[in-house]
């Protein structure tokens, strides 16, 4: 009977350690970690995409642009400036504390003082718990994109994060230089908890016991994340079976990648555009509409596209892609070499003229190489262009500095909106109000910016989209800034990964529903 | 004796602060640190205000001035990236490139010594003549060409080692080794290779002609004459002179080493001191950069400094020349 009992708790052991084999763990290899564990420290997609891991969004995005419930079950528009959202029940962080409405309040409040948050929760008064799984967000003024910014509440534990600690600082401090409590520990409700954490070598996601989302099909246990920098090595390592999945994936690979058995490859149109901007301060010659259409016009965008990007970008007339509110279906790419030679005549500069450009080489996909080949096609109307190109840690100085008569940039709206690229890239620069941080064209076009001012408060979908199109129309008559393409993103992986389901445009995967066979 | 010491430590407290003042000098150099730590969207303002807290507005000198007041205390500074202080940054990532160096430093004799010894010897075999060839090929691809093909070879196509990494480490009172686990060592294989590719083929080929110079000498002519073993004659007449040299120059190649560990670990994703380097220059951590030259500023002062006490120590002329 003794060997009986015995026989059978050893069956038992094995039978364990054989589920426990079942685990299912997932090594992912990224070209960055997370700066921090504190999802309100840097606004980066680096961060976003730790934040959907460990945290979880009041309501989040969909691959087709729409919104889909989180912690929030229900939201409906109380009055122009309030939404209500109706949280998920029963619901508690890693550290065991329930979750309520004033973890939300709590959330907003802190987004209001984070430095790279507080700037798009501006238009925000803040959030008002109305019961315990019932929060008002309010604005200060009607604000359509109230929802858009929901999908950037990730509640975090306010009890955890509340007092001191053993350094006798404030834990709910945000320190992006040094120590701080929420630096170096998290209480979210997101599927993974973090278990092990080497900055800059390794990261361990395993999941939490009590995670709320049991209909998700996602069925990884434990995510290990090792950042992998170098392009080379990081598709080795997926080529050679030591990671499951990587991301980006460097368009050079796509075809080998492709062509390789049991590795696949997940590509989606990217909102990301890539923009020229003409200095119309510092080249007279830029201020003439002729001279910026003929420009444009002697780009070769879709060659660009198709010959450096392989494919992998689309090549645009405007500034946001198909699905956004402002796209205008007619607006395409306009190229056409003998056009722009007759508009470079018709504007008095048939001989042409020499400027500068700058361009980073490390920061957007092929930048160095999009730069040369966008020289040599001004050169064919003419223009003669002295380009300098230089790592991004240098890049932006020069960019604000104006350095060069054509610069590069390119933009991803964070409220994944059509007015945030005008609102940043081509509205008039003003140093009051923060509009045009970014416009190194210094375009400068009233009627554009009141369209964009009344797009702020507009309310209404209709309405909105009309006065966003507008507002592209009138840039791409202008010839306001030179539209290059749309990066597409990009993951690949091992076949028995379903990648396409949780990828987006935003490129937050949603690791948490990822299957594995 | 004291006094030799004495002046070469505080040559190398002059050249500490040379260093440190060529650190502060590119530091300005190399990007702003704000742009990285914070979003794209973030105001001018906003960033400003940042740069003021971390006394980046300063003039350069009052910046300098407090780098030197906390350096004398032993405090170079907190990473913006790794939100701790350099010189824990630095001293938990030291091990790797120790790790990695040794294990190369350790190729490279155990192979130099005897292909170099053959070749001096046996000038004319056909051996010799392969390996004086494949050295020249050695020294003229660039390691990560070398380190790239490795992986694409060994990783890629045969599946025999990983590509990337350190593998499964042992903490060891604070020391993460990767020497006691065989995860550890498959991990070191390539890596290692790749480092001393350069290294190899440099000392055969300078063993080689100290040797083949030292073989033509009178006492090794006498010692044939006296009609002793030509083992001997060849490994410790004969090597024991061929190694002065070899060793001068093995100690100044310290300082090159250290600049290939950069390329090296960068490619094999080895969380060293080199890719550290490499890291701290994309994301404009400047603070830390500076640490990282104080750091291997040190270590090059310390090493010549200790080189100079044991050639003092076996040359008195170096001494008394000194003591002038």
């Amino acid at each position: 009977m003794k060997r009986f009992v015995l026989l059978c708790i050893g069956l038992v052991c094995i039978l364990a350690v054989a589920g426990g084999v079942q685990a299912k763990t997932m090594k992912l290899a990224m070209d960055a970690d997370p700066v921090s564990l504190d999802p309100q420290v840097q606004l980066s997609g680096g961060m976003l995409q730790y934040s959907h891991m460990v945290f979880d969004p009041l309501i989040r995005w969909t691959q087709d642009m729409k919104f889909e419930p989180r912690l929030a079950t229900s939201w409906e528009r109380l009055d122009p400036t309030t939404v209500r959202f109706h949280l998920r029940k029963g619901i508690t962080f890693h550290s065991g504390n329930p979750f309520t409405a004033k973890d939300v309040v709590w959330t907003v409040d802190r987004l209001k003082r984070s430095q790279d948050f507080k700037g798009l929760f501006d238009p925000f008064v803040g959030a008002k718990a109305v019961g315990k799984h019932t929060v008002d967000v309010i604005t200060k003024k009607p604000y359509p994109l109230l929802l858009n910014m929901a999908t950037y509440i990730f509640p975090m534990d306010s009890e955890f994060y509340t007092g001191t600690d053993e350094k006798g600082k404030s834990k709910d401090a945000i320190v992006k230089t040094g120590y701080s409590f929420a630096n170096t520990h998290e209480s979210g409700t997101g599927k993974y908890t973090i278990t092990q954490r080497q900055q800059g070598v390794r990261v361990v996601f395993e999941e939490y016991e009590n995670y709320w989302d049991t209909k998700s099909p996602g069925n990884i246990d434990k995510i290990v994340l090792t950042p992998i920098k170098k392009d080379a090595t990081r598709v080795a390592a997926l080529l050679s079976g030591d990671v499951d999945f990587i991301m980006p994936v460097p368009p050079q690979d796509y075809a080998r990648i492709s062509r390789t058995d049991g590795i696949k490859l997940v590509t989606l149109p990217g909102s990301r555009i890539i923009t020229f901007q003409l200095n119309q301060k510092r080249r007279p010659e830029f201020q003439n509409r002729k001279v910026r259409q003929a420009i444009v016009h002697a780009v070769n965008n879709e060659g660009i596209a198709d010959k450096i990007m392989k494919g992998k970008a689309t090549a645009a007339g405007q500034q946001a892609p198909e699905g956004y509110l402002g796209y205008v279906q007619e607006l395409t790419p306009r190229y056409d070499l003998e056009k722009a030679k007759e508009l470079m005549a018709e504007a008095g500069y048939a001989a042409g003229f020499e400027c500068s450009m700058i361009a980073p080489n490390n920061r957007y996909v092929n930048d160095e190489k999009i730069a040369e080949a966008v020289v040599s096609m001004l050169g064919k109307i003419g223009i003669t262009v002295n380009l300098k190109t230089m790592p991004k840690a240098q890049y932006w100085d020069q960019f604000d500095a104006q350095v060069a008569d054509i610069q590069m940039i390119g933009w991803h709206p964070d409220t994944e909106d059509s007015a945030n690229y005008t609102e940043f890239l081509l509205m008039c620069p003003n140093k009051e109000t923060g509009y045009g941080q970014y416009n190194s064209g210094n375009y400068c076009n009233p009627k554009v910016d009141e369209l964009i001012m009344k797009c702020q408060s507009e309310t209404d979908r209709a309405k909105r989209a009309e006065m966003l199109k507008e507002v592209e129309r009138i840039l791409y008559s202008d010839a306001a800034f030179v539209p290059l393409h749309w990066q597409h993103l990009s993951w690949a992986g091992k076949e028995n990964l379903r990648i396409k389901p949780i990828v987006n445009v935003m490129n937050f995967p949603y690791f948490g529903d990822l299957v594995m066979e | 004796m004291f006094a030799f010491i004495l002046r070469r430590i505080l040559q190398a407290f002059l050249v500490m602060f040379v260093i440190s003042v060529i650190g502060f000098a590119i530091k300005h150099n190399v990007g702003d640190p704000v742009r990285q730590i914070t979003g794209i969207s973030v105001s001018v303002a906003e960033r400003e205000a940042l740069r003021d807290e971390l006394g980046l507005n300063d003039p350069v000198y009052i910046q300098f001035g407090r780098f030197l007041q906390s350096a004398v205390h032993g405090d170079l500074g907190t990473s913006f990236f790794y939100k701790k202080p350099a010189t824990q940054v630095i001293l938990s990532k030291a091990p790797a490139t120790i790790e990695l160096v040794l294990v190369s430093a350790i190729i490279i004799v155990v192979l130099s010594v005897p292909l170099g010894i053959f070749a001096a010897i046996r000038p004319k075999h056909i051996f010799s003549r392969v390996v004086m060839g494949a050295s020249i090929v050695g020294v003229s691809i660039p390691v990560f060409l070398t380190a790239i093909m490795g992986i694409y070879l060994f990783s890629i196509q045969l599946g025999w080692l990983p590509s990337f990494g350190r593998g499964a480490t042992v903490n060891l009172l604070g020391w993460h080794t990767g020497f006691l686990t065989m995860d550890g060592w498959l991990h070191l294989i390539l890596p290692s290779l790749a480092l001393s590719s350069i290294m190899l083929p440099l000392f055969i080929r300078l063993i080689r002609s100290e040797m083949m110079e030292v073989l033509e000498t009178e006492y090794i002519k006498y010692a044939w004459a006296k009609g002793l073993n030509k083992y001997r004659i060849w490994f410790v007449h004969a090597f024991k002179n061929t190694l002065l040299p070899v060793i001068t120059v093995g100690g100044v190649q310290l300082g090159i080493t250290i600049a290939f560990t950069i390329l090296t670990e960068t490619v094999f994703q080895w969380q060293g001191l080199g890719f550290l380097f490499m890291e701290a220059v994309e994301r404009s951590d400047t603070s830390l950069l500076v640490a990282y030259l104080m750091f291997v500023g040190l270590v090059m002062v310390l090493v010549n400094t200790v080189v100079d006490i044991i050639y003092g120590m076996v040359n008195p002329t170096v001494r008394i020349m000194g003591a002038k």
